[in-house]
């Protein structure tokens, strides 16, 4: 009993029902594949970056000017904890009896993640106000483009939460819900990978250039 | 300018939009699919057969009804497509010879366009998503596909898609900057209407869907394939699928970027591919064809799979090199990555870059070649039968070689230099695409057919379908690989040199047979349905079939197997019809199955896109977001379904399955001289 309760990694759907478990595998993995699609489109809005912030400046500001690095330190802080965060509302979710924990954890993930959507929103309105608008050049839409993508599929996550803490108590969803909170904290922590490859290109490189 | 009322409500639509068009033919386009919709929805009323459609056909989540809409909405769509090429090939003799116009140049924009979309993203694409929709789960010994649901919003987007383009022809113009629709011609400054608008909505819905289809694919033979089916036992079919699959998943979020950048260009103003301000507009080429050269492969790779079905059967006999067939598949898929740039190698990259994606695409030319050889070998010594689906695939057996050849002349670039956008190039691809991908799909169509409705198509008219696709694809692209050469370029509705005009003759000539061939397909489905008691095969294994779809009755239960099958090697159905019994009564338990519940949740994503789609397209803000956030409200709504799947108890799962059985066993093993006539119930005398 004991060394089954861990077979699944992460989530032990209806514990050690083997049935539950293999209905999971195609799920969880397509997942994975999905997860691995959307990275696609990642990967090319970043070489389509990586193009344009060198191509692209028409005369307009240069990544060095749009660069902001201790609002970008701050948002890297943020969205770090917030997949600390997501783990232990999936640890919760597999250790802790009852829903109080994993619906604390939930909601500090959101808080999180909106905090951080918050502060891009806030830099936006910033380089806006500059004049360092989307429309000034290639380099600028691509920025905006790579960040607001990137901002959308936080904001997604925030959807999916959101639906999620509404549906948790519902114990005909049980199984359901289990599955998708598991898939909200792959989606959450690739978001933070792909983040740090913006830090890096957008921001670090940018400040150094 | 519009009225600020009439704005808000209608965005850029107005009356003078709807339905009269620039020139006769136009119009006559427009008012023949208002009409044929009418006339659909009359017929649907009149029969009383709105309630059948939708419990029957928009809210099943069964991978073969899935399967087939795929491949009405791909034979509706080829209709327009050929209908569209006629009309190009004429107005081009014509003018040819000094005659007058048939269409304008814009409308000539308008065809080119529409048809290299209809045809990749309508016709081909969906053909494909449906023969494999349909044959993955039979041959894999799996009930469904992984995610049925995802599987019918997969459909759903697809055909929002062809409806968005179906309308196009009716409201405002489409686009006139080619199936690739390269900025900066397709930017706000050089086509400022609605054209490119459509094109991109209707292509990045049905492209969403794909992706979907493909991850649904991929998963499903990575999970659901039944007790001792290895990768390698897997019919060749599920590899090229499988291929195909991994191939969307990674190919088709490029299409998704590009168009996806191209509209913010459009709609905000932004500076992707703009001339001037930053823009760079060879990155869409590379973000289009990082998407465009996989999907050739996406393409063909199914069809290369229908091929090594159609001829090991029709030979009676296993396919020769199984495992080089496999790896070759893997290569193609692999080396489809390598060579995007082939695509724009006039374009200014460097010596070096051309050399390098001209060698990688010649490569491909070795696993094609393997490929080719294991077919031919696999026919050696066969005892082959000469079935319609077997005369496509020796036609195609010539001409891909042909295709090929003129490939590996323009994988060279200095050779490409000399004939890149002349009608050389239309020649190349038509001649892979037609032979290698269209005719695959239209023999798999036949071979299956039976499978899918229980009885077999009329095998003259497939005869004749087939002499008509053969002569016309050779009369209406030969002619083009000369053309080419002289100096006739792509995409133009009137050329000067009278010497062109011959040629160009043959190339109509070669059209109206390739319409003649369609016909002929749709006759042919009129007369088999006509006498389809006489043709009936609800036994199921008409051909003497190798892999496990054919251990099923025709058509096949929602559930597929009653029981899960168990393989032990390759061809397992084909061994245990000469060394077993696979009819003899099964004896011990039946277990209840599940099955996914019907919903219209789909159905309604679907419409929510078109809506949104079409307020996109004329500015119509308030049907845009209303259509977007249904699409996402019915996703939503989905997740709060608990009861997705019902029970089918085990009690009927036997009484079918051993009605089935003993029916087969009373059947008449029919030997394959006579499998074209009557005694051909469906049970196939095996080949010793």
């Amino acid at each position: 009993m004991s060394a089954g309760k861990n077979l699944h990694p992460g989530i032990n759907i209806g514990h050690v029902d083997p049935g539950a478990h293999r209905a999971a595998e195609p799920v969880i993995f397509g997942f994975w594949v999905f997860l691995m699609s959307d990275l696609v489109i990642f990967a090319l809005l970043l070489a389509t970056y990586a193009a344009m912030s060198v191509h692209g400046i028409a005369g307009g500001p240069t990544p060095a000017q749009v660069a902001d690095l201790p609002s970008a330190a701050i948002e890297t802080g943020l969205l770090l904890l917030s997949s600390f965060t997501m783990s232990l509302a999936t640890v919760a979710l597999k250790y802790r009896p009852g829903r109080a924990h994993l619906r604390r954890w939930l909601a500090v993930t959101a808080v999180l993640g909106l905090a951080f959507v918050g502060m891009e929103a806030w830099d936006f309105a910033k380089l806006a106000g500059q004049g360092a608008v989307p429309q000034r050049s290639g380099f600028l839409s691509a920025h905006f483009t790579l960040l607001g993508t990137h901002a959308l599929h936080v904001s997604a996550g925030l959807v999916w939460m959101a639906v999620l803490a509404f549906q948790l108590g519902r114990t005909e969803l049980e199984d359901l819900v289990r599955l998708r909170i598991m898939r909200l904290a792959l989606f959450w922590h690739l978001l933070d990978v792909v983040w740090i490859a913006i830090l890096t290109f957008v921001f670090l490189f940018g400040a150094v250039g | 300018m519009i009225s600020g009322l009439s704005y808000w409500i209608f965005g850029r639509l107005e009356w003078s939009d709807l339905l009269i068009k620039s020139n006769a033919i136009a119009t006559g386009a427009s008012c023949m699919v208002v009409i044929v919709a009418i006339a659909i929805v009359a017929l649907l009323t009149w029969t009383g057969r709105w309630g059948w459609l939708w419990r029957e056909w928009l809210t099943s989540l069964d991978h073969k009804r899935i399967g087939i809409m795929y491949i009405v909405i791909s034979f509706i769509m080829m209709a327009r497509a050929i209908a569209e090429a006629m009309v190009m090939r004429t107005q081009q003799a014509m003018a040819a010879g000094g005659g007058t116009d048939l269409v304008g140049a814009e409308h000539f924009g308008q065809l080119f366009t529409t048809h290299g979309t209809v045809m990749i993203f309508f016709v081909a694409m969906p053909f494909l998503s449906g023969l494999i929709n349909y044959l993955l789960p039979l041959q894999i010994g799996a009930r469904d596909l992984s995610f049925p649901f995802m599987n019918a919003v997969g459909l759903a987007l697809t055909w929002a898609g062809a409806v968005l383009i179906m309308v196009s022809l009716t409201v405002g113009d489409f686009s006139t900057g080619g199936w690739s629709a390269y900025p900066p011609f397709t930017e706000l400054a050089f086509s400022p209407g609605e054209g490119v608008d459509y094109w991109i909505w209707s292509v990045t819905l049905t492209g969403i869907g794909t992706t979907l289809t493909g991850i649904n694919f991929a998963v499903t033979i990575y999970k659901e394939r039944c007790p001792g089916m290895h990768l390698m036992r897997m019919p060749l079919f599920c590899w090229t699928a499988l291929c195909t699959a991994i191939l969307i998943v990674f190919a088709l979020p490029p299409l998704t970027v590009a168009s996806s950048l191209l509209a913010l260009d459009r709609y905000l103003d932004f500076h992707f591919f703009t001339n001037g301000s930053g823009g760079n507009m060879m990155n869409y080429a590379n973000l289009f064809w990082l998407f465009g050269h996989p999907e050739v492969y996406i393409l063909i790779l199914p069809a290369f799979g229908v091929w090594s079905e159609v001829i090991s059967t029709f030979s009676g006999k296993r396919l020769y090199g199984y495992r080089s067939l496999v790896l070759a598949t893997m290569c193609i898929a692999v080396l489809s990555f390598t060579v995007w740039m082939h695509h724009f190698f006039t374009m200014g990259q460097s010596a070096n870059v051309n050399a390098a994606f001209g060698f990688a695409t010649m490569l491909i030319g070795i696993p094609t070649g393997v490929k080719v050889y294991d077919w031919i070998l696999t026919m050696y010594r066969g005892r082959i039968r000469f079935s319609a689906p077997m005369l496509f695939a020796i036609t195609f057996l010539f001409s891909f070689v042909v295709g090929g050849l003129s490939g590996i002349l323009l994988s060279n670039a200095p050779t490409d230099f000399a004939m890149h956008n002349s009608l050389f190039l239309v020649a190349h691809f038509h001649n892979m695409l037609i032979p290698g991908t269209l005719f695959g799909f239209i023999a798999g169509y036949m071979y299956w057919f039976p499978k899918a409705f229980g009885f077999r198509l009329d095998e003259r008219w497939g005869r004749i379908a087939w002499g008509l696709w053969t002569a016309g694809f050779f009369a209406a692209f030969a002619p083009l690989y000369s053309l080419g050469l002289m100096g006739a370029m792509r995409r133009t509705s009137q050329t000067y040199d009278p010497a062109y005009e011959p040629f160009l003759y043959v190339a109509l000539v070669g059209a109206a047979l390739l319409f003649a061939g369609f016909v002929a397909l749709v006759v042919q489905l009129v007369v088999s349905t006509r006498h389809r008691d006489r043709l009936a095969v609800p036994i199921g294994d008409p051909w003497d079939g190798r892999a496990l779809e054919w251990f099923t009755p025709s058509p096949p239960p929602e559930w597929n197997f009653a029981r899960l099958p168990q393989v032990e090697c390759i061809d397992a159905f084909a061994r245990e019809k000469r060394e077993g019994d696979p009819y003899a009564p099964q004896d011990g338990d039946y277990a209840d199955i599940e099955m996914p519940r019907n919903t219209g949740l789909p159905t309604l994503i679907g419409m929510a896109g078109i809506a949104c789609a079409f307020g996109l397209v004329w500015h119509i803000w308030w049907m845009a977001i209303v259509g977007f956030v249904a699409m996402w409200g019915f996703l939503v709504a989905r997740s709060f379904e608990s009861r997705t799947t019902r029970t089918i108890p085990a009690a009927t799962v036997r009484e079918a399955n051993e009605a089935w059985l003993s029916r087969a066993r009373m059947a008449r093993a029919v030997p394959r001289e006579i499998e074209f006539t009557a005694a051909n119930t469906g049970r196939a005398e095996p080949l010793a």
